[in-house]
């Protein structure tokens, strides 16, 4: 099996997808001969030509716009926005036009669309490229949220995506496009879209989480581990819909929950986790499920980040303090 | 302000096409198109039969029958002439005002009904008619029209995409990225301004400091005409020219038509003498649409007071089985809406489903 970052199985999906479907379109600003600012479309152009992988005109709004239209027509287009932040310029076409596409025609038009953005902090960026808005889109009816972790997730995910007949934005943490590499299969294979993975068993308290805080809370989890705590981490890999059933059995089995998000605490996926969590699972608990998140102010200067990103440690402790309760 | 040079060279460039003034007579004789008598007697009746379905649109939403509804008096040529140029295979993508080119381009009246009614029918385009649901948001639909042309271009499908929007329309950002994407992939695009001057109560001369829409064609690359919107003649004439110009792979087309809507910009509630005067009023009257080309036409001995009177009462009748057929439409449940909003349904929608059926047995 081939040893690949995370860039590089995405990458790789988007050339199965090209292969495996002639309706498939890659484009966005930067993606053609330069592969994309973060080479996500390194060579793609190269092996598909200018008609299938193209550049786009500097305008994130005619990006969607244009998405939106293709996929009328019977395309499956793979849109990239260069850094999420810029997401603001486009939320229209993806919130009030892909995304209602199938309702507003009565099911009768659907926009396959995948949106694919990096996002995610600990890079150093300037503002408005780190941000983690996915809780922005997962209250948008009509789209999945996807968020890998591992190269091996990247691929099956981004598959699934491009393969789903609704709107999709899948999202790439910045800080792990190249920050280790994992074995991934070079034949194709999915991974279903809102199943979450268990990505370490535990009997003693669940940590829900997502993208980068996967690794985090992983770290976390060992750093209990040497307590005698036992965590068991869950990567939702889809922030929207969420994998209830995985959540609640763990819940179950652990009686304890954290949750862990690198984006803000107002709103947003970890509220969203605890409060299906109270729904479905009160009795179980027996301590309140609590959250590790950033602050509620935008996402900070470069030189603040490693202070406002949640770290291991901060999970650590969250940990201790629902163990203790 | 004083304008350079430049900009006086360009503003120059863009006087309004005309063919058939006011009078009814043909003042462009070279460009007058090739259209029998029975496809000039077909525009006058289809704008005939698109007032008094107005006339009749407006009365049903004031009975609480119809719905939302944005009257189309005064702009018939524009609409209907631009539609007319079209073939089956094109496709429109309209503005919620579009809807007489929707309908002469495929969906029944029944549908349009249900569409003002919001009912989720209203929406489902028959198997192909390629018309998108009419657009709320102002400009969307613009940028769409760049995908839509790519895509039909890239099938091959000897097919234009059209689009329409209004003054207010041409200063949003979505104007400017749609022209100039479709500019930029040269796809067969056709992008009609229907300058009616007003963008609910703001004048066009507070959108923009161009003289013309029309001219912001320049900046993107593409070609660039005004059009008289009271003329269905040269309305049908210049979106002729530029389905052409589309096919041959010539690049989009942005086409302003200048009109007038005799009526409010929509019937929630809107009151046009708070930013109109009747003076204006009187004078778009002046150049009414229908009244020129009914001269033309009996100046042919095309039209008399019998076919016109045909018409009328076929629009009456038809209207009258329309909304009877919508008032059939079955009740719309939530249960049903929530099945359309996803191909398969999360697990959050299936509960709700659940919820919801439980509650509409009852």
């Amino acid at each position: 099996m081939a040893q690949m970052t995370m860039i590089q199985a995405i990458t790789d999906a988007m050339r199965n997808e090209l292969k495996n479907n002639e309706d498939v379109l890659v484009f966005g600003e930067d993606v053609g001969k330069n592969g994309g600012v973060f080479r996500a479309t390194e060579g793609l152009q190269k092996e598909f030509g200018e008609d299938r992988v193209f550049d786009t005109p500097l305008a994130e709004s005619g990006i969607g716009g244009l998405a939106a239209g293709l996929s009328v027509t019977g395309f499956r287009p793979v849109m990239e926005i260069q850094f999420f932040g810029f997401v603001f310029e486009t939320f229209d076409a993806i919130a009030a036009q892909m995304a209602r596409m199938r309702y507003r025609s009565g099911g009768v038009y659907n926009s396959p669309v995948t949106i694919r953005s990096p996002f995610g902090g600990g890079v150093k960026t300037p503002e408005l490229h780190a941000d983690s808005l996915e809780g922005l889109m997962a209250q948008t009816p009509g789209v999945k949220v996807v968020i890998p972790s591992t190269p091996y997730d990247a691929k099956g995910l981004l598959i699934s995506a491009i393969r789903d007949n609704d709107p999709v934005v899948y999202l790439e943490h910045m800080k792990l496009y190249r920050s280790f590499r994992g074995e991934v299969p070079e034949e194709e294979y999915t991974i279903p879209l809102g199943k979450a993975d268990v990505k370490r068993e535990g009997k003693d308290l669940t940590i829900v989480t997502y993208g980068a805080m996967v690794h985090t809370s992983l770290k976390a989890a060992e750093e209990l581990a040497k307590e005698g705590i036992e965590a068991e981490v869950i990567d939702l890999m889809t922030v929207s819909p969420l994998d209830i059933e995985t959540i609640i059995a763990s819940v179950e089995k652990t009686n304890r929950a954290i949750v862990v998000q690198e984006a803000q605490k107002q709103a947003g996926i970890a509220a969203n986790v605890v409060a299906e969590i109270n729904e479905r699972a009160i009795l179980s608990l027996e301590a309140p499920v609590l959250r590790v998140t950033a602050p509620d102010t935008v996402f900070p200067f470069a030189s603040a980040e490693d202070t406002w990103l949640p770290s291991y440690k901060n999970v650590v402790e969250k940990a201790k303090e629902v163990i203790n309760f | 302000m004083e304008k350079t040079k430049v900009i006086q060279d360009v503003e120059s460039q863009f006087e309004m096409f005309q063919i058939l003034n006011e009078e009814g007579e043909i003042v462009n004789e070279e460009a007058m198109p090739e259209l029998s008598d029975e496809e000039l007697k077909e525009l006058m009746s289809r704008m005939v039969y698109t007032r008094i379905w107005d006339q009749r649109a407006i009365s049903l939403n004031r009975q609480g029958r119809l719905g939302f509804y944005a009257p189309v008096a005064g702009q018939e040529a524009s609409m209907l002439g631009s539609q007319f140029a079209l073939e089956k295979q094109d496709w429109i993508l309209p503005g919620y005002r579009d809807i007489p080119q929707i309908v002469y381009h495929g969906i029944s009246l029944e549908q349009a009904f249900l569409w003002s009614r919001g009912h989720l029918k209203g929406g489902q385009m028959p198997e192909g008619v390629n018309v998108m649901m009419p657009q709320i948001i102002i400009g969307a639909q613009i940028t769409q029209t760049a995908g839509v042309a790519m895509g039909l271009k890239r099938r091959s499908d000897n097919a234009v995409a059209i689009t329409y929007t209004g003054d207010g329309g041409a200063s949003q950002g979505d104007f400017y990225e749609g022209i100039n994407f479709a500019g930029a992939y040269n796809v067969p695009a056709i992008f009609v301004v229907q300058n009616n001057r007003f963008a609910i109560s703001v004048p066009v001369e507070k959108q923009s400091a161009a003289k013309t829409i029309a001219q912001k064609s320049v900046a993107a690359g593409i070609h660039g005409v005004q059009v008289d919107g009271m003329d269905i003649l040269a309305v049908y004439a210049v979106t002729k020219e530029a389905r052409e110009r589309g096919l041959a792979g010539n690049g989009p087309t942005l086409i302003e038509t200048m009109t007038y809507r005799y009526g409010p910009h929509t019937m929630a509630g809107d009151d046009p003498t708070r930013y109109r005067t009747s003076e204006l009023d009187d004078e778009w009257e002046k150049k009414d649409p229908l009244v020129r080309f009914r001269k033309f036409l009996e100046g042919k001995n095309l039209w008399s007071e019998e076919d016109e009177n045909k018409v009328v009462e076929q629009a009456k009748e038809d209207i009258k089985d329309a909304i009877k057929k919508a008032d059939g439409a079955p009740k719309q449940k939530v249960t049903d809406l929530i099945d359309i909003m996803h191909e398969e349904l999360p697990h959050n929608l299936k509960e709700q489903m659940e919820e919801y059926k439980e509650k509409e047995s009852k």
